[in-house]
């Protein structure tokens, strides 16, 4: 049962990646980025379980926590370049 | 199963890699980097290879995205084009690819039981790191104690690169303060990455040491530890400014940091020497052999994990705290 | 008896969680804007994490594996709609207007392409 998940889970990838290569604005390869690393997450645990080794899902925990950094960081860099802009229309 | 897992995983990397260089948008390309990480994480996880995973993901797709961002706020956003034709520098890869390809008809399957390492290196550490050391992560054991050399020249290479990049840069030695201008930066206005920040950092710092103190049970060890540390201040930056994260951990701390990871290695070797037995030969530091391995273990996974935590904050605010000259 | 429960239980919800999944990755393509994108992405995403750690909690038992699956999808069910945030917001301060039911891609003001 755990292949059939993987593969979705694998197919959602490809979809995604698709969409990042495809997107037409910035923010749409940022939001496929964000899907595939949630995508990567799950299927971490799907086959640690599939493999029988549960001490793998400290993987899918470390990726978990480690996602959110990055896109936190895209917002600061967008941030950055509209107040670099303003500055500059300003001066 | 792997097979058809490999492949998937192995031609999306291919389109990847080509989408990288095809595109002319650095920003793009960060992305696609981002993502190519992700790629080569998953499959070196379906590869059985926990630990290189465990890096791979920490460092590819955590930390070197933000650093690759932190260098493009300061430059511009579309690459150069490039004038003069590519003839030389195509028909260099394809070369050296065709070489590379023809290399590889020699090589044994993957996982062959008669290739020649499994006759009689492979047999020889799983058995004897049962009889050293007792520890249940055989990587570990290699890395640390087995080939004790090779990872002793990776942190001095983390210490070197360090250093390096902050030579580079110009960053100025830590008795100067610099005054910062203004105190806009960081997410500080927006309440939801705050409040979900503030609760997500020490529960992120914890699992650092978590991974530290577990590599000799399982996928873990130092250069992870200190990737993962590295990423948590790394947020605790980009919530409330650069200048924030630099007075909570100066720069004199992130240098002691790296320098002190280094010599505490060097310093078990030389312990060891003193104590009788060879340089790094950690079953002299205790009464017990197979104690005196695994403390050994302990101590210089702690020296690796505080110099490659200690680097790549040092680069991250030599990045994020460089003034813009145009 | 329960074996048996609990395993067609799991298969539902995993089976469930994969359907989820799926409808994510087509709507994120065959939507129009990237607003409704999000939606899509971020909405999916919850339900599958719910549903698939769920069947997988329920096949482990009670043992040290369920709690860091428990972990991890509770972490994942905070940082998911954090970065959506995020997201969102970088957007919309960029300056990408969230047009109505338009079928285009073309962003009305200028963005980083």
């Amino acid at each position: 049962m755990y292949i059939i998940v993987s593969i979705a889970i694998l197919t959602t990838m490809v979809l995604a990646l698709v969409r990042a290569l495809m997107g037409p604005s910035a923010y749409d390869r940022v939001l496929a980025v964000n899907v595939f690393g949630t995508k990567t997450v799950l299927l971490l645990s799907v086959i640690a379980f599939l493999y029988g080794r549960p001490d793998f899902l400290d993987l899918a925990l470390a990726y978990a926590l480690i996602n959110m950094v990055g896109i936190l960081a895209v917002l600061e860099y967008f941030q950055n370049r509209a107040r670099r802009k303003s500055r500059a229309e300003d001066d | 199963m792997i097979f058809i897992f490999g492949l998937f995983l192995l031609t999306l990397l291919v389109i990847t890699a080509i989408a990288i260089v095809r595109t002319e948008d650095l920003f793009v390309a960060v992305m696609l980097t981002s993502i190519f990480s992700l790629l080569m994480a998953a499959n070196f996880f379906i590869l059985d290879a926990a630990d290189v995973a465990l890096t791979e993901a920490a460092v590819g797709a955590g930390v070197t995205t933000v650093i690759f961002l932190c260098a493009l706020a300061l430059t511009d956003n579309k690459e150069k084009p490039r004038q003069g034709s590519r003839w030389v520098t195509f028909s260099t890869v394809g070369v050296l690819a065709l070489l590379i390809i023809y290399a590889t008809f020699d090589k044994p399957r993957l996982g062959d039981p008669d290739a020649p390492v499994h006759q009689h290196i492979a047999p020889w550490y799983i058995e004897k790191t049962t009889e050293y050391m007792d520890i249940p992560n055989v990587v570990t054991a290699i890395l640390s104690s087995f080939r004790g050399y090779d990872t002793l020249g990776e942190v001095f290479v983390v210490f070197a690169a360090c250093i390096g990049v902050l030579f580079i840069l110009g960053v100025s030695p830590p008795r100067k303060t610099k005054q910062t201008t203004e105190k806009t930066t960081g997410l500080r206005h927006h309440l939801i990455p705050q409040v979900v920040g503030r609760l997500l950092i020490p529960f992120i710092v914890l699992f650092g040491l978590y991974v530290q103190f577990h590599g000799e049970y399982g996928p873990g060890g130092g250069f992870q530890a200190g990737a993962i540390i590295a990423t948590g201040v790394i947020l605790y930056a980009l919530l409330e400014g650069e200048s924030e994260a630099l007075r909570a951990i100066p720069r004199g701390v992130l240098l002691g940091m790296v320098i002190g990871g280094a010599l505490l290695y060097g310093s078990v070797g030389v312990v060891c020497m003193f104590m009788g037995g060879a340089f790094l030969d950690y079953s002299v530091l205790a009464s017990d052999p197979v104690f005196g391995q695994q403390l050994g273990i302990l101590i210089i996974e702690a020296g690796v994990g505080m110099a490659v935590c200690g680097a790549l904050l040092a680069i991250f605010h030599a990045f994020a705290s460089r003034e813009i000259l145009s | 008896m329960i074996d048996v429960a609990l395993d067609v239980l799991s298969w539902i919800l995993l089976v469930l969680g994969g359907a989820c999944v799926l409808i994510g990755g087509i709507g994120g393509l065959r939507l129009p804007n990237f607003y409704t994108r999000i939606h899509a992405a971020s909405l999916t995403d919850t339900m599958a994490t719910i549903l698939i750690f769920s069947g997988m909690m329920l096949q482990a038992g009670f043992s040290l594996a369920t709690l860091k699956l428990f972990a991890i999808m509770l972490f994942l069910l905070l940082t998911g709609p954090t970065a959506t945030y995020a997201l969102a917001n970088a957007a919309l301060l960029s300056g990408l207007k969230p047009d109505a039911g338009t079928t285009s891609d073309k962003p009305k003001e200028s963005l980083p392409e």
